[in-house]
């Protein structure tokens, strides 16, 4: 492939809050890329930085307790120091999100209809209201809802969660975005609605070519609809690579954990789970080095010293890793780990 | 065991082949109203409708269907937090359904509650030592065994004893969860609804709090009900599944069977539905997508009520209630056009009791084989 520019190219972020307990790192040092007709997938749990790294790509996590470092370079801006005035015309225009929560990422008290057609009169000043709500009602019926043109006169509590969720992807494709950010979209709905909107989404990038980042903590979605991933664990990029690098070839013992730890439908009933001991650790005071290592069942002297983000693989240059461990060491050892399950049995918490 | 003298008198309770529950065509249904002065009955929500089943101790019961399926009306139900409209609940022999505040307080004891919403469920008000005393004092327990029981509890959960003293906000997640698995375990229970207890954690959370139930269990002999609409969280605790649509049973399965042998259709699309974290398999995978959404409760669709989005529907399936049918090894399920089962394993099947008292008594491909006479 020609190295051409990437959609978006994420270098070293670090994004800090000033709290009463003390300054939170959230993210520390996030670097990664978005070409276009790529999903990628930031997996990590509550609290590794992931919606706070993408939010900052809207601008959404300024405030007077924040502070930023980096660059996020996106058709020749710089999101992370771009002034409010200018990220507004980027924000839901060339780059455009879809949260979590679509009930309260709707405005309860306005019309489905006239909410879409807010936000295609934003950024478009010569489309007539008429013309918007034709726009609209195209939108609607492209993201699946049935008898769109009457329903664009309900409210959002006339429908239903995956309903809402589609609205919120139709708001988001309304002025055919670059970039699709997608912040757990499937989370709150029930799986066979899940498998619909991520069709829905595999849809959409094949008609449009947009480059999509998908936030989320389930494997499942990530195996299913992903071409890259970057795994996070508290603030920092801890392993990125191709989907099949990191299913098959995980190189950062927090990833094959986490792949461990995971119940599936197509295993039977296994006596006990492998499961990571210990919690994540607090922003405000992580441990020096790794911030996996007290966690982590392999960690020895080096992890006091932070490991940096790099290729330890030479037949896959793009496979990134955080982690000391000699790569034939980590291949042995996470054979035993299969073999024995991961830290069994062993879940007390000091 | 500091409780162990007051366990005596229940522990030699009926244990001679009496199931610890059984659920006898059990109707939970919500009135809908409306008017502003005077509440006129327009409707009902259909919330649990016509189940039945039974629970033997130490079993491990996974209740499985999307939003709206009537899955935590029903294990609430069971609690006695809301009140059946109609059937019977039997706990180890006694019907409990209408049972009052008296009759109910023993039972009370040996049926307890995991919430989904660890933050939601511990009064933020209280310190832990607080949150596990009541349910003590109420069982009643002496005053100076509360606290080496509490701590007790807390151990056994995997929390340090010095934790009585923090309050719910000290912890995360998990740990909090934790709590909850605690309070339920401080008058020694013998069956815990455990309503989607790890749905709100983190896996690598919740690998741990699934070690920590199952390791209970194994200590305790407890017996669980557990609804999750994750079906590979189900899959990994339960012996016994039942997969529920619109308040009807559509499958009743031993476990790993559910998984490889789904007979209902909707099982089917459930399964299908969910994405494997395993890249190459999930390619491989042939997966059919339901189209549409749950219908309404309030006007649930007649006959099947999966019919409305069925790839294998027909005329049938408008018009009678499927029955539960009971193939072989037990598994249930409630479908005129069953999949996966062989035209002799149909034949064998019988009707279950467990039917629905509105369902047909159409077996199972009772149109394909009369169409086939007409042709014929």
């Amino acid at each position: 492939m020609a190295p051409a520019e990437p959609l978006l190219r994420v270098e070293d972020l670090r994004v800090s809050f000033a709290t009463e307990e003390g300054v939170v790192q959230a993210v520390d040092g996030v670097s990664f890329t978005v070409d276009p007709g790529e999903v990628l997938a930031i997996v990590g749990e509550s609290g590794s930085g992931k919606s706070v790294s993408v939010m900052t790509l809207m601008g959404l996590t300024r405030g007077p307790n924040a502070r930023f470092d980096g660059h996020a370079m996106f058709g020749g801006r710089d999101l992370v120091s771009a002034p409010d005035s200018e990220l507004q015309k980027v924000r839901g225009n060339q780059i455009a999100m879809v949260f979590q929560d679509p009930m309260s990422s709707l405005d309860p008290v306005y019309r489905i209809g006239d909410q879409i057609v807010e936000q295609i009169r934003a950024h478009e000043h010569g489309i007539s209201k008429a013309q918007a709500l034709d726009r609209a009602v195209d939108l609607m019926e492209r993201v699946g809802v049935p008898r769109a043109r009457e329903r664009i006169r309900s409210y959002p509590h006339e429908f239903s969660g995956g309903m809402r969720q589609r609205v919120m992807i139709a708001m988001a494709l309304s002025n055919s975005p670059q970039l699709l950010i997608a912040d757990e979209p499937t989370t709150a709905l029930d799986v066979t609605i899940q498998a619909q909107i991520l069709d829905e989404l595999r849809q959409l990038r094949s008609e449009t070519g947009a480059g999509i980042i998908l936030v989320t903590h389930d494997l499942g979605v990530v195996a299913d609809i992903a071409d890259r991933i970057v795994v996070m664990y508290a603030g920092r990029v801890v392993e990125q690579g191709t989907l099949d690098e990191i299913f098959y070839d995980p190189q950062h013992p927090y990833t094959w954990g986490l792949l461990g730890s995971i119940t599936r439908i197509d295993r039977d009933r296994s006596e006990r789970l492998p499961a990571i001991p210990g919690l994540p650790p607090s922003l405000l005071a992580p441990p020096s080095g790794c911030h996996f290592r007290t966690r982590c069942p392999h960690a020895f002297e080096r992890c006091t010293e932070v490991p940096e983000l790099i290729s330890r693989l030479p037949e896959a240059p793009e496979h990134l890793d955080r982690c000391w461990l000699e790569v034939e060491a980590k291949r042995s050892l996470r054979q035993l780990g299969d073999q024995i399950g991961l830290a069994t049995g062993e879940t007390v918490i000091s | 065991m500091s409780a162990q003298g007051e366990l005596q008198g229940r522990a030699d309770a009926p244990a001679n082949g009496v199931p610890l529950l059984e659920v006898n065509h059990l109707r939970v249904y919500f009135p809908v109203k409306a008017g502003l002065l005077i509440d006129r009955k327009v409707g009902q929500v259909h919330a649990v409708d016509d189940v039945t089943f039974q629970l033997s101790e130490r079993e491990t019961l996974g209740i499985v269907g999307e939003s709206g399926c009537g899955k935590t009306t029903l294990i609430r139900s069971l609690a006695r937090l809301v009140d059946a409209t109609d059937g019977a609940i039997r706990f180890r022999g006694d019907d409990i359904t209408k049972a009052g505040r008296q009759k109910l307080q023993p039972v009370r004891r040996d049926v307890q509650m995991v919430f989904q919403d660890p933050q939601a469920s511990l009064n933020p008000r209280k310190r832990v030592g607080q949150i596990l005393a009541t349910p003590l004092r109420l069982g009643g327990t002496r005053r100076r065994e509360i606290e080496s029981r509490s701590r007790e509890l807390l151990q056994q959960v995997g929390l340090s004893p010095e934790h009585l003293n923090r309050f719910p906000h000290e912890f995360s997640g998990g740990q909090r969860q934790r709590i909850g698995v605690a309070r339920a375990l401080a008058l020694n229970p013998k069956l815990i609804l455990l309503d989607e207890p790890v749905s709100a954690l983190d896996v690598s959370i919740q690998a741990q709090v699934i070690n920590l139930l199952d390791e209970l269990q194994d200590d305790l002999g407890l017996t669980y009900v557990f609804v999750a609409h994750d079906l590979s969280v189900v899959r990994h605790v339960s012996d016994r599944i039942v997969v529920m649509y619109l308040g009807k049973l559509m499958e009743v399965s031993p476990a790993d069977e559910l998984y490889s042998k789904p007979i209902h259709p909707y099982t089917s699309a459930l399964l299908g539905a969910i994405p494997i974290p395993d890249p190459r398999e999930n390619r491989a995978r042939e997966r059919p997508i339901v189209s549409g959404e749950p219908p309404n409760p309030i006007n649930p669709p007649s006959g099947c009520r999966f019919h409305t989005r069925c790839p294998r529907a027909t005329e049938i399936c408008k018009r009678v209630e499927p029955q539960l049918t009971t193939y072989a090894g037990g598994h249930m399920a409630a479908c005129h056009h069953p999949q996966n089962v062989t035209d002799e394993e149909i034949r064998a099947a019988t009707r279950s009791e467990a039917s629905p008292l509105s369902s047909g008594s159409d077996a199972p491909g009772a149109e394909e084989r009369s169409l086939g006479q007409v042709r014929g």
